[in-house]
């Protein structure tokens, strides 16, 4: 379509926008912000909480600037009398049913209504309060996500977010006028429905209505139990975000400053989930190369392709719920958090001359999901409960606060011996395509004896922002044991969002693509657009984060996971080979097949 | 202003079954060339029935003129305002009519398919109307005309009445209004240039079809050219549907329908305006004074209008979508804020904070319920002040 240029004043002063820009988008060129609410950048525009409404000038009524495209010739006023009134009286509208308990509120401080609220000196609340005749109840029953009606002011970012986002549609608006709400399948809880506690959801509500349920004092009175034994874990896109909560800029990469944050905070160790997934891409990446072998050579039927990554927790419980036919697809190995966890109550237990029991396992996550993981039954192959406290990035950036660290003075220091070390391979398991990535380096070297044939070992293919990417790698010159894979093409797929792994599932499902292996990663841009992440979001800000998670594999002195040194001990000393019987017990797990509603 | 009749003049066009045939007014008008229908639309100044009043044959023209090989073209039959019935008259009596002027429609924008979106609470309709639909559609099929017409039905929201919530409902999704731009005529039903008009709307375009555009233009005001079907009740004798000239003023009206003792007069149902006795001389019934869909509520002194106006607005916190703040919050506070101040919980200066309120909904709500529900709410407040505090 051609793009012809629009002509018009804002506040008396012209500008010339491309056709089709909203009115809200033409302010922002000349510098003037119009508040928002239902505005979100990475969703539709939905119009319908009115902050936004300017003036035009001829027209009847206001018209809200983030629905409206410009026309030729408009006079917009931003500001004018009946705008300020107009907003104000909308603000304090929702106000009226807001519960504005706001020194009791989780979101205190980052709250979109209170900004605006404070911008507009709302001062005494003009209007009669809504909210005490209303059965509003708050659903805190998932491990994961506090929904709380009470706070929501029924702007439907979340309701897009799942739809349009993550394909889910776990919440939805239900009931009309003064009942309307946010809801789910005959206002089920949370923990009951399809959701995948992806917290997408959080990170675009723009008040306290949905937040996540919080482990920080619990986490408080480990660390100070003399009897535990607390080690910590963090995983890769955490270091490249915590800076917001603290602060900096989006894409300030921190590693060093965090691991003598957390030190600080009084764990006993400070490791690293990297060193988990180094280890996933060896089991993921035999199990991969297993899989192919069964199918090739022993032409087993039994044996499902394409194998998907089970690295995700919101993917896994979405695949449990919308494609329960595809679960023998799922690689069998747990996610890096919940290896980690296991191995901490053996390997690391016995190591350090610890008993299992008094091993406490915390999880520093780009999610929220992780912590719904963290409960799953099948989560206590030690014997115990493989993790046992998982935080948010946002929550440990509280911590740090409440700990009075002054952050942008700390020193860097490394992590802990034993579970500490990394690759860059594992550090890319932070962005979309990085576990596919950092599998392709290992599972073709091992195969052909050679680095992959990428510069630099950086394989460009599979990175990227598009919600469905593919790549092919010809796999040439085996090793003899690996001959049956001379010339074979491996198909790989990579997708984000769930929205984008449903339509490459329905794609899988319909015979349409034929892949070999699969990474699917919940949330958009990957681990690092995750649910546990600072607030707000945006593909700008997930972008910055993404340069920074390969900024970081590519200073990284060893790249390859299977180069990981403290790897290599594990394996000779405990765990013996990738797949071994005892990697089965404590490395693997299974699914199981859930409702759709 | 041309008012020249002393009393509601009756007409009976829309109920009239003498000298028309519904399905040959259709083959005789697509004969014409769709440009000629569409001067002939705007030339009789056929405005819609529904109560916005927008011209007739500029809508037709917006929709011909978009460049899309599907387009469609429907009935809005959710005939939901408080105090309005005659859609379900018209459908009941002469259904073919509205079939015909729907076809004719179709023809002139360039749709090969006709919707019917009947009110959830009319489906006791459903089964003739589609019998007759059956027989009006073969008939379309025998003169070679490809276009059908297929009957929808609402499940009883108020708001689906709303034109783009009207849309959503019949793609299968929550009735909620869409932003406009973009309107209709250039993306309406699944995104397609859409002619979407009243049910009465479409039997006077049948008629201005037949008897040609003079004829109906030859009554009613400049503004407010022809007849409408009233939908009359509350404190009158003669509760009912009548057709009548536009133009009268609320004094004549009420002359003829009232029962002698009527203080006020609701004019286009909940979301109308209330017009006092003291301004029934000088309201006009029509576009250039109160626009109306056809419904007239008379109250008489026996009447509290406290009671008129907070069950009004009762009804529209029950009926906002809820979607946008102004409507939904809105709604409510304007139904507490009355009832705080008749129980002497908040000052009868309050009402001034609500008549703001009210007049920030016009300005800002997403779609014309939220807009109008200022016009009772002010009117009311405004005429019946005391009625309202004590």
């Amino acid at each position: 379509m051609n793009k012809f240029s629009v002509n018009l004043t804002i506040n008396d002063i012209p500008v010339t926008v491309p056709e089709g820009t909203t009115i809200l988008e033409a302010a922002k060129k000349l510098d003037f912000r119009i508040p928002t609410l239902c505005y979100h950048e990475d969703l539709c525009v939905a119009g319908n909480c009115r902050v936004c409404v300017v003036e035009q000038v001829g027209a009847k009524a206001l018209v809200a600037a983030c629905a409206t495209p410009v026309a030729e010739g408009m006079c917009i006023h931003t500001n004018s009398a009946t705008v300020r009134t107009a907003r104000k009286t909308i603000i304090q509208l929702l106000l009226s049913e807001h519960n504005a308990d706001c020194t009791k509120c989780y979101k205190n401080g980052n709250c979109e209504l209170q900004n605006l609220a404070h911008e507009y000196r709302v001062g005494e609340h003009v209007f009669i309060d809504l909210i005490n005749e209303r059965r509003l109840t708050i659903d805190d029953l998932s491990p994961s996500i506090i929904k709380d009606d009470s706070k929501c002011i029924r702007c439907q970012r979340c309701v897009r977010t799942c739809h349009d986002i993550q394909g889910v549609s776990a919440l939805a608006v239900a009931y009309k006028g003064d009942h309307q709400k946010i809801s789910t399948f005959l206002d089920h809880p949370l923990v009951e429905v399809v959701c995948t506690n992806c917290g997408q959801c959080i990170n675009r509500c723009p008040v306290g209505a949905l937040v996540e349920k919080t482990n920080i004092e619990e986490v408080w009175d480990a660390i100070n139990d003399p009897t535990k034994h607390v080690v910590v874990q963090t995983a890769p896109a955490v270091r490249v975000a915590i800076g917001e909560e603290l602060g900096y800029d989006p894409g300030e990469r921190l590693t060093g400053k965090m691991v003598t944050a957390l030190r600080r905070l009084g764990f006993n160790s400070v490791l690293d989930t990297d060193f988990t997934a180094d280890l996933t891409i060896l089991e993921e990446g035999t199990e991969l190369l297993t899989r192919l072998k069964k199918v090739l050579v022993d032409k087993d039927e039994t044996v499902a392709l394409p194998m998907t990554t089970s690295c995700s927790p919101g993917w896994v419980k979405f695949i449990e719920h919308t494609f329960p036919e595809f679960l023998p697809n799922v690689s069998t190995c747990k996610s890096p958090q919940q290896m980690f966890g296991a191995l901490a109550k053996t390997y690391y237990a016995t190591k350090k001359g610890l008993k299992a029991q008094d091993v406490c396992v915390v999880s520093i996550m780009p999610c929220t999901a992780k912590k719904y993981e963290a409960n799953r039954p099948e989560m206590r192959s030690s014997g115990y409960k493989d993790v046992d406290y998982v935080l948010t990035t946002r929550e440990l950036g509280t911590m740090i606060k409440q700990a009075g660290i002054n952050f942008r003075n700390l020193e860097e220091s490394h992590y802990d011996s034993l579970m500490g070390d990394s690759t860059g391979a594992g550090v890319i398991f932070g962005a979309t395509g990085g576990v596919m990535e950092a599998a392709l380096r290992t599972v073709y070297e091992i195969v052909t004896g050679r680095e992959v044939p990428f510069k630099n070992l950086n394989i460009l293919p599979v990175r990227g922002i598009e919600g469905v990417r593919e790549a092919t790698i010809k796999i040439e010159g085996c090793q003899p044991e690996w001959g049956f894979l001379e010339g074979v093409e491996v198909s790989c797929a990579v997708a984000h969002s769930l929205a984008n792994a449903k339509k490459l599932m329905e794609a899988v499902k319909a015979g349409l693509v034929n892949y070999h292996f699969i990474e699917i990663m919940a949330c958009p841009g990957g681990c690092l657009g995750g649910g546990g992440q600072p607030i707000p979001t945006s593909a700008e800000i997930r972008n910055k984060r993404s340069q920074a998670i390969y900024n970081e594999d590519a200073g990284l002195p060893l790249r390859k996971s299977h180069d990981n040194p403290e790897v290599k001990i594990l394996y000779e000393e405990f765990l013996g080979a990738p797949n071994s019987h005892k990697a089965h017990t404590l490395l693997h797990t299974h699914y199981t097949p859930r409702k759709r509603y | 202003m041309e008012i020249e009749n002393t009393r509601p003049k009756r007409v009976d066009f829309i109920f009239n079954k003498e000298g028309i045939d519904p399905l040959k007014v259709v083959e005789k008008t697509i004969q014409r060339n769709p440009d000629d229908i569409i001067l002939d639309m705007i030339d009789s100044g056929l405005k819609g029935r529904g109560g916005a009043g927008f011209p007739t044959g500029l809508k037709w023209k917006f929709t011909k003129n978009e460049d899309s090989p599907v387009k469609y073209v429907i009935c809005n039959a959710d005939e939901g305002e408080p105090g309005t019935f005659k859609d379900r008259e018209i459908l009941d009596q002469v259904p073919e009519k509205v079939f015909s002027g729907l076809s004719i429609c179709g023809y002139t924008v360039g749709a090969r398919e006709g919707f019917i979106y009947l009110r959830g609470e009319y489906n006791f309709l459903l089964k003739s109307l589609n019998e007759k639909l059956k027989r009006f559609n073969d008939g379309l099929k025998k003169m070679g005309l490809d276009f059908t017409i297929q009957m929808r039905s609402g499940s009883g929201a108020y708001i689906c009445g709303e034109e783009s919530a009207l849309f959503e409902s019949m793609e299968g999704y929550r009735g909620e209004p869409r932003n406009k731009p973009p309107y209709p005529t250039v993306a309406g039903y699944l995104g397609k240039p859409t002619a979407i008009n009243n049910v009465e709307t479409l039997v006077y375009a049948c008629m201005i079809c037949q008897f040609g555009p003079e004829k109906f233009r030859e009554i009613g005001t400049r503004d407010s050219r022809g007849s409408k079907v009233f939908s009359v009740s509350g404190d009158t004798p003669k509760a009912g549907i009548h057709e009548l000239e536009l133009g009268m003023t609320v004094q004549q009206f009420v002359e003829e329908f009232g029962d002698g003792d009527t203080k006020a007069v609701q004019v286009g149902g909940a979301s109308g305006g209330c017009v006092p006795r003291k301004n029934f001389k000088d309201t006009i019934i029509g576009y250039e004074g109160i626009p109306t869909g056809g419904s007239m509520m008379l109250f008489n002194s026996s009447r509290s209008m406290y009671n008129v106006l907070h069950d009004y607005l009762e009804f529209f916190t029950e009926e906002s979508c809820g979607q946008c703040t102004p409507c939904r919050v809105g709604c409510q506070q304007l139904l507490k804020g009355i009832e705080a101040v008749k129980r002497g919980e908040r000052p009868p200066a309050y009402l001034e904070d609500l008549k703001k309120l009210a007049a920030t909904m016009k300005l800002s709500a997403k779609c014309g319920l939220g807009q109008s529900v200022a016009n009772p709410f002010v009117s009311i407040v405004n005429n019946f002040r005391e009625e309202i505090i004590y």
